[in-house]
């Protein structure tokens, strides 16, 4: 019965594991293929797609674009997400709880219908399409994630330190950027790293907010429709590979902080 | 949490300064986007007067509550088969892979996660598709003579929706069983009960909660969803999302694809309530 379980388990998983993986590997193998269509029979390995892709102005300068909506709309909401937290956690604010259940209330909407919204308000308001209009929006979608991260690890001992930093005379300010910053860098950097990869994946926000100058997934998106193409499975393959890099830094400053 | 430390030295401007920032960032550009869409949704697309025509329209055109229903179907046979299948995955994972492997192991089952929502979809196309991997090998290994339809069906919307929504829900089903104190399953097995026993009446009950957790933001997630059904369903069949697009690229028409939205938000919001009692999401 015992070996039954486990043999059964083996092979459930590696069925799973499968499934899991098979469009991926698709996805890389063909990244290689040496003609035109990106299917059967595999006659690689070549790199020319790739070479296509690094030479092809409007994804790389979407890639560009991609990264800095990233990072300036994630620096945003890590910035506005900390502040209140802090200012959550530390003071008794009138209405607190309805106030906080405000800031994480976007977390409940799809991402389809704010970007609805903002659509509809910037063109009521004749705000242009552009890449603001979309970083704005992802700041809408991250804000409350960072806030929730960083709110959830705001304890007790903490207090105690900043009160220690205040009986000594330090000002708000400075007990705000020597201590707490420092204190709280995991969840700060937790919340940091998500929003990256979220706003970097993040499509249809971008798709409604952006004309020319647009996000990466955007202009993946426009390649589409030319069909199955080697190029789209290089580009795929490499936005894959800049997510990986993400996850592995974010898992790794996490487990470092642990061990310190 | 008690931290709401008292601290009459920083006066009374200091904490409205801290939090403003974000409650106004929420204020203009989440709740105002959500008042303009509701007006937006009131007003004729033609003309611009007060009109309830836009609502109306979903309730009467056959095409848009065909959608409303194909987007319900394809949800609910999404959440059952991703939790279906994700369970045991996630169960063996936590029983069954020795201790210090299971990290890892759990990493690799969702490291696809990672890879962005539009080329997710792509890589299925890729298999699916007329000439396709999967249409090679049958077809070469002569099980079939013709190609079989499988991109731009809702079999291929549903296996790209499940193929996200298993990792997903193997992350949270695998907590919850990490979270189970041993002892429960040590007091069923001193009590008699066999390990099927034990799973059963033991280890399901504590777990539920979590798969409702879990297949609440399935529901939610898939519901709301463009790309999926977009790219791997094609035209054939429309979901809500698509519909609301639709109304955008090809129309322009902003007060019916705001009434839309408007509607697909408000079956989440009664599905929420719904399950409710069940979701224990506020545990802070």
């Amino acid at each position: 019965m015992r070996w039954f379980v486990r043999i059964a388990s083996w092979a459930y998983a590696l069925a799973v594991y499968g499934f899991i993986f098979l469009p991926v590997v698709v996805l890389v193998l063909f990244s290689l293929q040496a003609t035109s269509f990106p299917i059967p029979p595999f006659t690689g390995p070549s790199l020319r797609w790739y070479d296509a892709v690094l030479s092809d102005t409007r994804l790389t300068s979407a890639l560009v674009n991609s990264l800095l909506v990233a990072s300036i709309s994630s620096a945003t909401a890590v910035t506005l997400g900390f502040l209140s937290a802090w200012g959550f956690a530390r003071f008794v604010l009138p209405g607190s709880g309805l106030l906080r259940g405000l800031i994480t209330l976007p977390l409940t909407v799809s991402y389809l219908i704010i970007g609805m919204g903002l659509l509809v308000l910037f063109n009521w308001a004749g705000v242009p399409k552009s890449l603001l209009a979309a970083g704005i929006g992802h700041v809408v979608i991250n804000l409350p994630l960072c806030f929730a991260i960083i709110y959830s690890q705001m304890g007790d001992h903490q207090i105690n330190i900043e009160r220690a930093a205040r009986d000594l005379g330090a000002p708000e300010w400075k007990v705000l950027l020597l201590i707490t910053v420092p204190v709280m860098a995991p969840a700060i950097f937790a919340g940091f790293f998500l929003s990256m990869t979220f706003s970097w994946d993040e499509f249809v926000i971008s798709f409604l907010l952006t004309r020319f100058e647009t996000t990466l997934p955007v202009e993946i998106w426009n390649l589409l429709r030319s069909g199955l193409n080697p190029k789209t499975n290089a580009v795929g393959s490499l936005v894959f590979a800049v997510s990986i890099v993400l996850v592995v830094l974010f898992e790794l400053t996490l487990l470092r902080r642990r061990k310190a | 949490m008690s931290a709401s430390a008292n601290n009459p030295q920083a006066g009374r401007a200091l904490p409205w300064a801290l939090v403003t920032p974000a409650l106004g960032w929420t204020l203009l550009f989440f709740v105002l986007p959500f008042i303009a869409m509701g007006f937006s949704s009131l007003t004729a697309h033609e003309g611009g007067g007060f009109t309830l025509g836009n609502y109306s329209q979903f309730f009467t055109n056959p095409s848009y509550w065909q959608a409303m229903v194909n987007s319900l179907q394809v949800t609910a046979i999404v959440t059952v088969v991703s939790v279906l299948l994700a369970y045991p995955f996630a169960w063996i994972l936590a029983e069954q892979v020795p201790e210090r492997w299971q990290r890892l192991a759990l990493m690799l089952a969702v490291l696809p996660f990672w890879t962005s929502y539009v080329v997710r979809s792509y890589s299925w196309l890729l298999v699916m598709a007329q000439n396709g991997v999967i249409n090679r090998a049958l077809t070469g290994s002569g099980l079939i003579a013709e190609p079989l339809q499988l991109a731009n069906t809702r079999l291929a919307t549903v296996t790209g929706f499940v193929h996200f929504f298993v990792m997903l829900l193997t992350l949270t089903i695998f907590a919850n069983l990490k979270q189970l104190s041993p002892s429960y399953r040590k007091a069923a097995a001193d009590l008699g009960a066999g390990p099927v026993r034990t799973f059963l009446h033991v280890v399901l009950p504590l777990t539920l909660p979590g798969i409702m957790v879990g297949a609440f933001l399935t529901f939610v997630l898939c519901i709301g969803d463009y790309i999926t059904p977009q790219i791997l369903g094609g035209n054939n069949e429309l979901l809500m999302p698509q519909l609301v697009m639709m109304q955008i690229g090809r129309r322009g028409d902003f007060p019916l694809a705001s009434a839309l939205s408007i509607i697909l938000m408000a079956v989440v919001t009664i599905a929420y309530l719904a399950c409710a009692r069940w979701l224990k999401i506020e545990r802070a």
